[in-house]
């Protein structure tokens, strides 16, 4: 990777769900470090721009290129891609029958070939950072939505990766837990990670992001580092979801 | 202790009620029988009857040996089979398909029959008849088995594997580590299912000679000649093997249904 490279490039992608065009054109280019919110009403393709970057989705025209590989359908290719880039899902996704300590050292064991011992030190390490240490050896069932969804942040960091994708990570939430989801990311933006989340929290887009992108039917209508995005929309489409989402 | 009550009230109180109940029906309905039943010849009181007991009884090994050694090779077979039944490359969903579909169809007796008389003509292999008996159960069940796995493989949310690939495990890291684990809890009622029918089925080996619980009844008919007395104990025989293996699953599926840390459903 050099020096001025993107970490995430998105160039003329396209997709399609059958006859469904789901992402139309996609041009994105997120540098390392940098913090990306992706906005939008549902059913804009806001998920599939995020799950296209690792794989879980194919797309059937353009380039992606994350951390300088480009992404193929080769499963060397999105091996590789994702053994760089974390994610967390809008349904927690955590493994019910292990427990939370397992759900971290699964990944870094099975696919790092890490000691048992060393991984679970850095199980532990990230569970401090998300603070929660002491739920490491409960079954995730046994923890409420919040706590569930920071286990599931501390999975994808137990990899150690360079870029962290977020799914709508709070929007399956009980209100007074998304802040404490929030707060971990903040602090995890604070270390310089790049991110790029999907959100409706429009709190953590100002406190965070360096660049805001909004969607609309497949599209990116709108893109803008977050206060002239916030102040100064400059298509309607943008405006009224703002005026929509921030009335709330 | 508390737990132990709770337990003989909610599964053995109910099988000895019912239990109770078919045999007060039997005997009324037995009581003015002609010729009258003659249970002396099944009766552990008495030394003949003692020793045509133990004679019956002599053929629960191969029975069991039978049915579990078919089961565990039709489990494998059958995990085997469901693995390219939920591919998305669609010449192996045809594998599985075909497979499935055909070996289902297959009647137990006619396959049994087949393998041990058949099978030395056309292949020239002679299984003896616990083996043959073993491949045929074997071969019968895995279709079924194999079903049951692929429902329980397809019950598990797709984020589960999705996740299981975000964290680095490959598609048979993800398989063993993260789906089966939890496919297998929720289809372990229908594996027991399988278990139980497996023993029964087992009866039709008797056909080829192999001296299981079936065929022994069979014999000493042929000797003492009093058919509901020793059928009776056989299915006797059956039951209690069958009630049994369902309480080892019953006690299984409590085992691992606390696994995840949730209250059981019920």
């Amino acid at each position: 990777m050099t020096d001025n490279a993107y970490a995430i490039e998105m160039t003329g992608v396209h997709k399609w769900f059958g006859d469904f065009h789901v992402l139309r054109d996609i041009n994105l280019q997120v540098k390392p470090g940098d913090r990306v919110v992706i906005c939008g009403p549902s059913g804009s393709g806001k998920s599939t721009v995020v799950r296209c970057l690792n794989g879980l989705e194919t797309h059937e025209k353009g380039l992606i290129t994350v951390d300088g590989h480009q992404l193929t359908k080769k499963r060397k290719s999105i091996a590789r891609i994702r053994a760089e880039v974390g994610m967390v899902f809008q349904q927690f996704n955590l493994f019910p029958h292990l427990t939370v300590l397992e759900n971290l050292t699964l990944g870094p064991i099975l696919s790092r070939g890490m000691k048992k011992h060393d991984a679970n030190e850095r199980a532990m390490e990230y569970l401090e950072r998300v603070h929660i240490p002491e739920q490491a050896h409960k079954k995730p069932g046994q923890l409420s939505g919040g706590q569930q969804q920071r286990v599931a942040i501390a999975r994808s960091l137990c990899m150690e990766p360079k870029i962290m994708l977020f799914d709508e990570p709070t929007s399956a939430l009980d209100p007074e837990m998304i802040s404490e989801v929030l707060d971990v990311m903040l602090e995890l933006a604070e270390e310089g990670m790049t991110m790029v989340v999907v959100t409706h929290e429009m709190g953590f887009a100002r406190k965070a992001a360096d660049m805001m992108v909004f969607m609309d039917e497949g599209e990116i209508v709108e893109t803008g580092n977050p206060q002239q995005f916030f102040e100064n929309p400059t298509t309607d489409r943008c405006r009224q979801f703002l005026n929509q989402i921030l009335q709330r | 202790m508390k737990s132990l009550f709770k337990y003989l009230l909610s599964y053995v109180v109910p099988i000895v009620v019912a239990l109770a109940i078919i045999v007060v029906v039997f005997y009324f309905i037995s009581r003015n029988s002609e010729p009258k039943l003659q249970w002396y010849v099944v009766s552990p009181f008495n030394d003949q009857g003692l020793a045509n007991l133990k004679f019956m009884w002599s053929g629960t090994l191969a029975t069991l040996q039978m049915s579990f050694l078919a089961l565990l090779i039709s489990i494998v077979v059958g995990l085997i089979i469901a693995i390219p039944g939920i591919a998305k490359n669609r010449p192996l969903r045809a594998t599985n398909y075909a497979y499935v579909e055909i070996v289902r169809s297959i009647p137990l007796l006619p396959l049994i029959l087949w393998v041990y008389y058949g099978m030395p003509q056309i292949a020239g292999v002679q299984l003896d008849y616990f083996w043959a008996g073993v491949f045929a159960l074997a071969l019968s069940d895995s279709a079924f088995e194999a079903e049951i796995f692929r429902a329980g493989i397809q019950s598990i949310p797709r984020g589960q594997s999705e996740a299981a690939r975000t964290v680095g495990l490959n598609y048979f890291q993800s398989m063993i580590y993260v789906i089966l684990p939890q496919a297998i809890r929720r289809i372990l009622p229908a594996l027991g299912n399988q278990f139980a029918y497996m023993v029964k089925m087992s009866a039709l080996v008797s056909v080829i000679g192999l001296q299981e619980l079936t065929r022994r009844a069979n014999e000493l008919n042929t000797t003492v000649y009093r058919a509901l007395e020793i059928y009776t104990v056989l299915i006797i025989e059956y039951l209690i093997i069958i009630l049994i293996i369902g309480q080892a699953v019953r006690w299984l599926e409590r085992k691992m249904g606390n696994e995840d840390g949730s209250a059981r459903r019920n």
